[in-house]
């Protein structure tokens, strides 16, 4: 990005230096994951591999797994009661379940944004953006260069020129798409190098959604893209490669043009010419 | 309205063109006793809103009665004496009560500084581990605690504090009506954080927030302004107590604000002065009981102020 601020040294135990250019950057390998709610595996054995700078889309039935693999590649999954994982997941090589990793530091590298937008209400507006630095600790940016990241953040997420003028104001008073994409800007704050939207779009009028999607097709300029979605035409919209899951197994995932056009699996096609689903 | 007391049922819908213009027998006694039932009904409902309503009258009537009464025997030794002075000795007309008042806000305070911290941090945990035994014991012990006769935690204040050090101090005072605020403010914490969004919790857990962080920096402040509630509403409940003093801090004619020393209180002063032999002492009494009872209003005012605050989620 050319206009990038000064940036703090975020703690970098997760995020390798970039692979050499090659032909495919690999950033986020998933090989044979499983999760679990109690004994329900409700991700079957899934392997999957997200490229740099793609936007990879997951789509399937409700209940096929798909926000609960999405919700394993930052290891929130296991935030909730009696849900556990196996297989691996590795960022940049690194397995982010391995032994003596911290599924604090992976968090702080690999963003998410849900379904519902969930901006903290006692913060206002700037804060919340900045809600991901001011726990980086001696590496926490100063007050100005707090400033700068937020409205870089704010900028890219095309909300400046409309909170510019009252950062100062709760977060609770912008609209429901405002505030969507404050989220993805809080996400955004802490320069990961991945970011996960679950459903981001689920909860927005048509005009936030348009603005979320035309965001989200800006961010594989400089980061991995994995978005969960209901919808196969916001898939084909904003993806570059689409995965089709379907009762915790991953059918098939290929380039969107091909996936959607020309599955090769008949499941993939039953699904997106909707005989099911 | 003339729709839904018309007669229905068989006799209602008037059938144009087949049906004869005169009701059939069947028809008419249907319709009767429609009429009969309606007519019941709508007596019992008369009656039962006024018994509510008189429930309701007679519900408020105590503190109407009440108040009507402190003002008219208590207003008039309520001047600036009364603010300033400390009791004159028995007989001398004049003093005030300032020592007590002044003594009713350090037990006022310490009881926030032991029972605060203690009733937020289980209320805390108790929101945030529940299901687990230990959690579930805890929360009925706490409602056992809330019961307990205030005169119990004198008794054991005294027992425990007073006893072993061999004298009365406010601190002792302050600590049994700190114990008593903890169940209180134990439930409401656990209360107004349970009604915090679990999906603002994910959002902070998703930004690298650790778990401690996220429940003191997120998830608490988002219930600041109903925990401020309960810790009010709490503190309002022990400002009147005298039961628990009566074991522990004893009572001061003089000036004293130190937490090692025996301390004056208002609902302790009210009551040496109540059961004195001198009118001028009654007098006194029911002056002090309408400056506690306008204290404990204007801290019920401040609960419900806290809850409209601008950011965060309201209590009631």
């Amino acid at each position: 990005m050319a206009t990038e601020p000064p940036r703090a040294p975020v703690p970098t135990a997760v995020t390798a230096p970039p692979p050499a250019a090659g032909a495919e950057r690999r950033r986020l390998e998933v090989a044979s994951l499983s999760a679990y709610y109690g004994s329900a595996e409700i991700v079957r054995g899934v392997s999957i591999t997200f490229r740099d700078r793609e936007v990879t889309a997951i789509i399937g039935p409700s209940g096929c797994g798909k926000s609960t693999l999405l919700r394993c590649l930052n290891r929130m999954h296991e935030t909730v009661p009696t849900a556990h994982v196996a297989g691996s997941v590795s960022l940049d090589g690194r397995d982010i379940y391995a032994k003596g990793v911290n599924a604090i530091e992976v968090r702080r590298h690999i963003g998410m944004v849900f379904q519902r937008p969930t901006p903290f209400p006692t913060m206002s507006i700037r804060d919340n953006v900045a809600a991901g630095l001011q726990i980086l600790g001696r590496d926490k940016p100063s007050r100005a260069e707090t400033d700068h990241i937020v409205e870089d953040a704010l900028r890219r997420t095309a909300l400046w020129d409309e909170v510019s003028n009252r950062l100062k104001d709760s977060a609770i008073g912008l609209s429901g798409g405002q505030q969507q994409r404050l989220c993805i800007a809080r996400a955004l704050a802490t320069r990961p190098a991945v970011l996960l939207l679950d459903e981001p779009t689920a909860s927005l009028d048509p005009i936030s959604t348009q603005k979320v999607e035309e965001l989200v097709y800006e961010l594989r300029r400089d980061m991995t893209v994995v978005i969960v979605t209901h919808n196969m035409q916001q898939a084909a919209r904003v993806s570059d490669r689409t995965a089709f899951m379907l009762m915790g197994e991953l059918v098939e995932i290929a380039a969107t043009n091909t996936l959607f056009t020309t599955p090769s699996d008949s499941r993939t096609e039953a699904y997106i010419t909707g005989r099911f689903g | 309205m003339t729709d839904i007391n018309a007669p229905r049922g068989p006799a209602s819908p008037p059938k144009p063109a087949v049906r004869t213009a005169r009701p059939s027998v069947m028809q008419r006694a249907a319709a009767e006793r429609t009429q009969t039932t309606i007519g019941r009904r709508r007596v019992v409902n008369v009656v039962m809103v006024g018994v509510t309503f008189g429930a309701a009258i007679l519900a408020t009537l105590p503190l109407i009665f009440i108040l009507g009464h402190l003002i008219v025997a208590g207003a008039s030794s309520i001047n600036v004496d009364f603010f300033t002075q400390i009791p004159k000795p028995p007989g001398e007309a004049g003093g005030g009560m300032a020592n007590a008042m002044v003594g009713t806000l350090v037990l006022i305070l310490a009881a926030s500084a032991f029972g605060l911290p203690i009733g937020i941090g289980a209320g805390l945990y108790l929101a945030e581990n529940r299901g687990t035994h230990l959690a579930n014991a805890v929360r009925f012990l706490s409602d056992v605690l809330n019961g307990l006769p205030s005169i119990v935690m004198g008794i054991f204040a005294w027992q425990f504090l007073v006893k072993p050090m061999a004298k009365f101090t406010a601190l002792a005072g302050g600590i049994a009506l700190g114990a008593m605020m903890i169940p209180l403010v134990t439930r409401t914490t656990e209360e107004m954080i349970r009604i915090v969004p679990v999906s603002l919790r994910e959002a902070a857990l998703a930004l690298g927030y650790s778990r401690w962080r996220t429940s003191l920096v997120v998830v608490l402040r988002t219930a600041l302004p109903g925990i401020v509630t309960g810790a009010l509403v709490a503190v309002s409940r022990i400002a009147g107590e005298t039961a628990p003093l009566l074991f522990t801090v004893l009572g001061n004619q003089f000036w004293s604000a130190s937490l090692r020393e025996p301390i004056a209180a208002l609902p302790l002063q009210i009551f040496n002065f109540a059961i004195s032999p001198y009118d001028q002492q009654h007098a006194l009494a029911w002056a002090g009981a309408l400056v506690l009872i306008g204290i404990v209003l204007i801290i019920s005012l401040a609960a419900r102020f806290a809850t409209r605050s601008r950011f965060g989620l309201g209590g009631d």
